[in-house]
């Protein structure tokens, strides 16, 4: 009937009578459209920035871009490995605040690389809790990291006491992200570090390829042996242990934290980096590359709006249409590759 | 599906009685292939006209054009002579068209009655008329006579019985052809026996159905005519009286088949036993005991829900065992987890491909290399030689027909796709291997090329059990066959007494022996 559902079963038939050659060129078109994709909108916007404004193409505004994105693209890397394994991780943002306002007190009185262990070791104790709730108790991604968003949220406000918690008394934090090296600060070494690592887990190793299965069909994954449920605490894991490293990033570029700093606004702009790049948000492909770019792009319509002196309010349109337009493109993808 | 009936009662009983379809000279291009090559076909009213072919022959795609679904590049479409340009399953609707897909258009949240008269309901001002409505599904039922509680929630009907509401459905929008797609594909037994009595009646009436079907055997009994497509070329068009299995095959391979099944090679009496249960109870299993040994191939035959996958899945340590062993080789198989079993030897084909088997999105190489790519990795960091080497041999020696390794899973056809799950096992090389219908969907080509591969892998040594419905191929290449009904094993059969009547009676034997336990 015209309204069978829409689903990766088929008709017995349609494969092979559809598998000519200029099927194959029709869907590696696509495929390399996905890859592709977001790059060339991303190069004109690029190019525009560039003719249109003298003081866009200077490095410090360059390097400026990187180092306030670092903790995000940091973050929308763990991420994508999070959706391409069929799930999704809402709590980043109430992480991150968290993460940063403990960092912020402890480096207040003790060494920086302490502050540090302990962001990183909350972190990834709260990936560890996520994933052992979507996959041990079975209950919906988005509703265990929305609900855990809300708790981790509420321990932050109590830790603080509300309060804004400035450090005043031991710079030695501020090393950690802003430590110039190479004309760069350290802030933006570590995202590329941490970016890299993670691109390669997910497109060269085998941790990745499980990644990519359990998304692509969990049923099928598991019973060809791998491990999904573990897969999938290790991606929550990560996705935990970035929101801290994003956490204790800006903790100490900016040297002050706030519980309420990051929250769903955070959360949310990370996950249309991701999208927006072209990851599929129902799982089971997506590449951590294209979410830098894709976090970049928003990025670069931030930054454009602030350099051509654009009213603000149209900035969060245009990333709603962009949005819509990048799921959109997926969505039909996806139905031209069946 | 917008035109709602509301008080006009006398619409209902006009039918599209009587609707000749002609397919003249039609040619339907996808991309550079010709799907299909100037078929010219007359389906005539009051008949049962099959259309034949191997899996890419073009069967699906004339049963589109007919439809509406498609449009055809050349040639046309007539209808009782007058040339029609079909452009939608809608505009196919309106001239008495219906398709009856293979994945079923149920709604599993409304009641039969509602998804029979879904988009039709009868209503005055919005509001449904139950009574009106349930009068006409009785009528309708009595016509074609199935046995349905109107009430009933789709969702929780089996899928004959699904079947039937779609059935029900397509006759309530006065469908004069009907167009089913691997009707049987999902039915047993006696639920395609049904089945092939209401096609009967439909033809009787004077209605036309067009059937698609992979089951040779079905597509003589139930036929009046047979169309073999080849290549989306037409091969021939015959009475199906003129028809035998053989010459059907013949047309649709182009070559004639030879034996369906490969010579069986005598088992080694002194192989080592590799599998051995015993008194084992699962869900929907109990009291199994079975062995298996090096290179032997042991066929589990049964009805449907008799309990053979449950068993595959208790051995396979998928379902939790609620008593007894299970020794590989001679060690005793633990662990909870399919991840466990393949390590330790035990391999396992499921029964469907598509949602359990493969990730249909991704491509040949990562569907052959996904259960062992520690075998083409060093410390969890793939080797992209390694892994293409690999599998380009696996797919030399399992026959795997695809354009490159690269190209998704889904591009593939049903035959080739299982080979791929075969490349998959022959990486694991395991002790043994479970076969869930093996052959379930595959094309007559593919099929033998499939029962090779099982003899092959069990002259390496392996010990197979090969589950399956078809019982011509349970009896084509098992060593042994064991029976099973109400989740017991019934049967040991060996020898002389692997015959279809054996394998019959015990699957549908009276179970003697009732033992307390569940």
């Amino acid at each position: 009937m015209a309204n069978a559902p829409v689903s990766d079963v088929k008709d017995v038939e349609t494969p092979s009578e559809s598998s000519s050659d200029t099927h194959f060129n029709v869907s590696r078109l696509l495929g390399s459209w996905r890859t592709a994709g977001i790059f060339i909108p991303f190069l004109i916007l690029f190019i525009i920035l560039s003719i249109s404004s003298q003081p866009f193409l200077q490095s410090t505004n360059l390097i400026n871009i990187l180092d306030q994105q670092a903790s995000l693209l940091v973050i929308a890397a763990a991420g994508t490995l999070v959706l391409v394994a069929g799930g999704i991780d809402l709590s980043v943002g109430a992480t991150y605040g968290l993460t940063s306002v403990i960092a912020g007190q402890i480096a207040e009185h003790h060494a920086p690389w302490i502050a540090v262990v302990a962001g990183l070791g909350i972190g990834l104790l709260i990936g560890l809790v996520n994933g052992t709730i979507v996959t041990v108790f079975k209950i919906n991604p988005l509703i265990t990291t929305l609900a855990m968003s809300f708790v981790i949220g509420g321990i932050a406000t109590k830790v603080t006491g509300g309060n804004l918690i400035v450090l005043t008394t031991d710079p030695g934090f501020a090393k950690v992200a802003g430590t110039n090296f190479l004309g760069m600060p350290s802030a933006v070494w570590i995202m590329i570090v941490i970016v890299v690592a993670l691109a390669l887990l997910l497109s060269r190793t085998t941790f990745g390829r499980f990644v990519v299965a359990a998304g692509g069909n969990a049923e099928a994954a598991r019973l060809a042996g791998v491990r999904v449920n573990m897969v999938r605490i290790v991606t929550f894991v990560l996705s935990g242990g970035a929101a801290a490293a994003g956490g204790i990033i800006d903790t100490s570029r900016v040297l002050s934290a706030q519980a309420s700093s990051g929250g769903s606004a955070l959360a949310f702009t990370v996950l249309a980096g991701i999208v927006v790049g072209g990851t599929s948000i129902a799982g089971g492909e997506g590449a951590v590359p294209r979410t830098v770019i894709g976090v970049l792009f928003i990025a670069l319509i931030g930054n454009g709006f602030d350099l051509l002196g654009f009213d603000p309010l149209y900035q969060q349109i245009v990333l709603g249409v962009i949005l819509l337009i990048a799921v959109g493109l997926d969505m039909w993808a996806r139905k031209r590759q069946r | 599906m917008s035109a709602g009936i509301t008080d006009n009662d006398t619409h209902r009983t006009v039918r599209h009685t009587g609707l000749d379809v002609e397919v003249a000279g039609v040619s339907k291009r996808f991309g550079g292939a010709l799907a299909l090559d100037n078929v010219s076909v007359t389906l005539k009213a009051g008949t049962v006209h099959a259309l034949v072919g191997e899996n890419g022959a073009g069967k699906s795609t004339l049963g589109k054009i007919v439809s509406g679904v498609l449009t055809p590049d050349d040639g046309e479409v007539r209808l009782n002579g007058a040339p029609v340009a079909l452009h939608s399953p809608r505009e196919g609707l309106a001239h008495g068209i219906v398709t009856i897909a293979q994945e079923l258009a149920i709604v599993p949240g409304l009641s039969v009655e509602e998804n029979v008269f879904l988009g039709i309901t009868a209503n005055r001002a919005g509001f449904v008329r139950r009574r009106e409505s349930r009068r006409r599904f009785n009528e309708l039922a009595e016509q074609v006579g199935f046995r349905l509680t109107p009430g009933a929630m789709a969702g929780s009907l089996r899928t004959a019985d699904q079947q039937k509401v779609e059935i029900m459905r397509a006759l309530s929008r006065n469908a004069a052809v009907l167009i089913m797609d691997e009707p049987t594909g999902a039915l047993s037994g006696d639920e395609a026996e049904a089945l092939y009595e209401v096609i009967r009646s439909l033809a009787s009436n004077g209605q036309s159905v067009v059937l698609i079907s992979h089951f040779l055997s079905e597509v003589l009994a139930l036929s009046d005519t047979i169309t073999t497509l080849r290549d989306g070329r037409l091969i021939s068009t015959v009475a199906a009286k003129d028809a035998t299995e053989s010459s059907l095959i013949e047309g649709m391979l182009g070559r004639s088949l030879g034996a369906a099944f490969p010579e069986k090679q005598p088992a080694d009496p002194d192989a080592t036993t590799v599998l051995s249960i015993d008194h084992l109870y699962a869900p929907q299993v109990s009291d199994a005991s079975l062995t298996v040994h090096a290179g032997e191939i042991v066929g589990i035959a049964g009805l449907v829900g008799s309990g053979r996958s449950e068993l595959a899945r208790a051995i396979f340590r998928d379902a939790k065992v609620t008593k007894g062993v299970v020794l590989l080789e001679g060690q005793e198989l633990k662990g909870h987890s399919p991840h466990t079993s393949i390590q330790r030897g035990l391999s396992f084909i499921p029964e469907s491909r598509k949602e359990m088997g493969l990730l249909v999105g991704r491509s040949v190489k990562e569907n052959i290399t996904l259960s062992r790519l520690d075998k083409v990795s060093r410390f969890g960091w793939i080797s992209k030689s390694r892994e293409r080497a690999v599998v380009s041999g696996l797919m030399t020696r399992v026959k795997v027909k695809a354009a490159n390794m690269k190209v998704p899973a889904s591009s593939l056809s049903g035959g080739n796709q299982q080979k791929l799950l075969f490349a998959r096992i022959a990486m694991c090389e395991p002790a043994i291997l479970i076969a869930d219908e093996p052959t379930r969907g595959v094309d007559v080509g593919s099929k033998r090329a499939i029962y090779d591969m099982l003899v092959e892998l069990a002259q390496t040594g392996m010990g197979i059990i090969v589950i399956s419905s078809d019982l011509e191929e349970v009896l084509g290449i098992s060593h042994r066959i064991m029976v099973m009904r109400l989740g017991r094993i019934v049967a040991d059969l060996r020898g002389e007494q692997m015959n279809q009547q054996s394998v019959l009676e015990a699957a549908f034997s009276q179970p003697t022996v009732i033992e307390g336990e569940v």
